[in-house]
């Protein structure tokens, strides 16, 4: 075993040296319950009005909100802004073509964001917006380094400033919320995307119990079962 | 060595009536309650059974999303989306299909990995070993085509660089990828193709290759943890192995309790890590395939990677990148010469000498490290300060996967040296049981 103590030592060695000089990003943790309905529903309203003008949710039906709680009439009365039937996705109105010459890249669909890039990392970058004149649209981003998108919801949170020294967000010019209550409304609306990049995920949860439950006891039936067959082979 | 081919018919009755057409009674005694398997097998004997299960879920669950799959450029993404959130139990189906696909990597190859610890591929087994390779080869190609199809950016970069691949072989490299991509890049008539080798043309030579697989085991029967040929110690009246028991009920019910254990893995996973931390399916592939933005980091699925890793370790010759991508068709092809590179008196890992089993434990550690480290990209531990000669700049998992790409190769190519050098145990004449 001699060559095979010496290459693991060796690869240890480098392993262990290696370390992680990789830049990285510290990203905040959102605040992800898919069983607070209240907080689902809260984001739900919070997309379809902030968000879906520029991003879709293509894959994401208007009546799958019955699933967080809403009804039909719910949906129709307060939320169905750019289609007809409940039935109907999340589409927008506006084209691939027009989004590119207004914003210089297309708005991603949204539907399976969260998959994509995880919910912390949008949790974060939609608190990470800060004032920047060099940038065309006034605003950069310290987890999306000159995001062509701008701050949309710079209204509710205020400007944050860059602090190059500490590389931290000061809030210079307080906006309709508190700072407690903008990271509240963020956390709801990430909440809600998570929700709708897998509406069936608490489903599949759930499922797994019994499916799991039933092949437990599968597996003493089969233990017991073959050592009832094979308690005559010496 | 010929198996008795034993013809039985039912006296009376529906079996009979088929009986008289069809040799159902003597399939089923032949090749299952008459089959005689060797009474040791060990955990390891689990792998093969479970790689059928595996593969009937693969046809099963697959038959469902073809009805729901869209195979062109513009609706493939939203068609996987719509079967996980429209389709009745479109996701279960999904999830299923997609933890089948690596779930078979990892039933084929601990099967693989006993057939080399048990020296399974040795005579008189050499073609059901080169069927079981073929199955392996046809598995992964099933793998790659099927990874292309729902058209996220890793499936589609994916496939761009595999299919690229082909561009280095000299000479007919770059219209050989141009003609298996039917475009100039990736493209609908590339999903189209891939889409047509998935659901048909693979599926249909694995189910074929399988069969032959089974025939041939049938022909020599299994090898067991011991190496011991059992055909030779038959009971002198009914001329029935005397360490051999019939493969039903034994068998059958045993293997029921691996189909458990299997399942409850399975589920695990399909209900609760689905994505298996990005291992299984990736974050990258939850955007759809975009031909004018490179992802930054291209890697392939966690069973391609250790092949993956040779292709990168492998330095450009004369600017030209085809040595690696020989070295990478090398490390899979290598499979097919164990037969006739391993020269031990002895089968299996139990009689065999120490330099063996060092030379395998080599083997397991290089394939380890070098499918972590195709998972990554190559800069990931940094470089090697530049004052140090030779390997000064280098990337260090670069030089890491060079020396276990080095001892991947010599596990095969000094296995005829090291295997008629080593000190083999006499092997006793019947199998230990308990």
């Amino acid at each position: 075993m001699k060559i095979l103590t010496k290459l693991f030592l060796i690869f240890i060695f480098v392993f262990s040296s290696a370390g992680f000089a990789n830049e990285h990003l510290v990203l905040d943790k959102a605040p992800i319950d898919l069983n607070d309905q209240a907080s689902l529903q809260r984001g739900a309203k919070t997309f379809i009005n902030y968000c879906l003008n520029c991003h879709s949710a293509n894959y994401m039906r208007y009546n799958r909100l019955k699933d967080i709680g809403l009804s039909d009439s719910l949906i129709k009365e307060n939320l169905l802004f750019t289609a007809e039937k409940v039935g109907e996705p999340m589409k927008i109105a506006m084209t691939k073509k027009d989004a590119k010459a207004w914003f210089g890249a297309n708005p991603p669909d949204l539907s399976v964001e969260v998959r994509a890039r995880g919910s912390d990392w949008i949790y974060s970058y939609l608190r990470g917006y800060y004032r920047d004149s060099s940038r065309p649209t006034g605003w950069n981003n310290t987890v999306f380094d000159k995001t062509a998108m701008p701050h949309i919801l710079w209204k509710l949170q205020g400007d944050q400033k860059l602090n190059e020294e500490h590389h931290t967000l000061e809030l210079v010019k307080p906006g309709t919320l508190s700072a407690k209550e903008y990271d509240a409304l963020v956390g709801d609306l990430v909440n809600y995307l998570t929700f709708m990049s897998e509406p069936s995920k608490l489903k599949r949860h759930h499922m797994g119990y019994y499916v799991l439950l039933f092949l437990g006891l599968l597996l003493v039936l089969t233990i017991k079962l073959k050592k009832e067959f094979w308690k005559d082979i010496k | 060595m010929k198996t008795e081919i034993k013809t039985k018919k039912s006296k009376g009755g529906l079996m009979a009536w088929v009986d008289e057409r069809f040799p159902l009674s003597s399939l089923i005694t032949n090749h299952l309650t008459e089959y005689y398997a060797p009474k040791n097998f060990n955990f390891w004997y689990f792998f093969g059974s479970l790689a059928l299960l595996v593969l009937v879920l693969q046809l099963a669950t697959g038959i469902f999303l073809t009805m729901h799959y869209k195979p062109d450029a513009e609706l493939a993404f939203g068609s996987v989306e719509y079967i996980m959130r429209d389709v009745s139990f479109g996701w279960l189906i999904r999830y299923m299909h997609s933890t089948g696909a690596s779930m078979f990597f990892v039933v084929v190859y601990l099967h693989m990995f006993r057939g080399l610890i048990y020296g399974s591929y040795k005579n008189p087994r050499e073609l059901l070993w080169l069927f079981g390779v073929a199955i392996f080869l046809c598995l992964m190609g099933e793998a790659f085509f099927g990874y292309l199809l729902p058209w996220g950016q890793m499936s589609y970069w994916g496939a761009q660089v595999i299919v690229n691949l082909f561009s280095a072989i000299p000479f007919v490299g770059p219209d050989l990828s141009e003609w298996l991509r039917g475009d100039y890049l990736v493209s609908d008539a590339t999903l189209n193709r891939f889409f047509a080798f998935h659901v048909i043309a693979l599926p249909l030579a694995l189910c074929g290759l399988v069969f032959v697989h089974l025939v041939a085991l049938h022909e020599v029967g299994s090898n067991n943890p011991d190496g011991i040929d059992i055909k030779k110690n038959l009971d002198k009246k009914t001329s029935i192995p005397l360490d051999g028991i019939p493969f039903h009920p034994y068998y059958t019910v045993k293997d029921l309790i691996g189909v458990s254990v299997f399942l409850i893995v399975f589920a695990l996973i399909i209900f609760y890590l689905p994505e298996m931390g990005g291992y299984f399916l990736e974050a990258n592939n939850f955007i759809p395939a975009d031909p004018l933005k490179t992802p930054a980091h291209i890697a392939p699925v966690w069973y391609f990677t250790p092949y993956y890793s040779i292709l990168r370790a492998v330095p450009p010759i004369l600017n030209s990148q085809f040595p690696g991508v020989a070295a990478m068709g090398l490390s899979v092809l290598a499979f097919a010469f164990l037969p006739w590179l391993d020269k031990s008196k002895v089968r299996s890992i139990r009689y065999k000498g120490n330099l063996f089993k060092r030379w395998i434990a080599l083997f397991v550690v290089s394939f380890f490290v070098l499918g972590y480290l195709g998972t990554v990209p190559s800069n990931v531990w940094g470089q090697f300060s530049s004052a140090i000669p030779v390997i000064g700049g280098v990337d260090k998992a670069t030089v890491v996967a060079r020396i276990f790409t080095i001892t991947y190769f010599l596990f095969f190519a000094l296995m005829p040296y090291y295997s008629q050098k080593d000190k083999t145990k006499p092997v006793p004449s019947r199998v230990s049981y308990k």
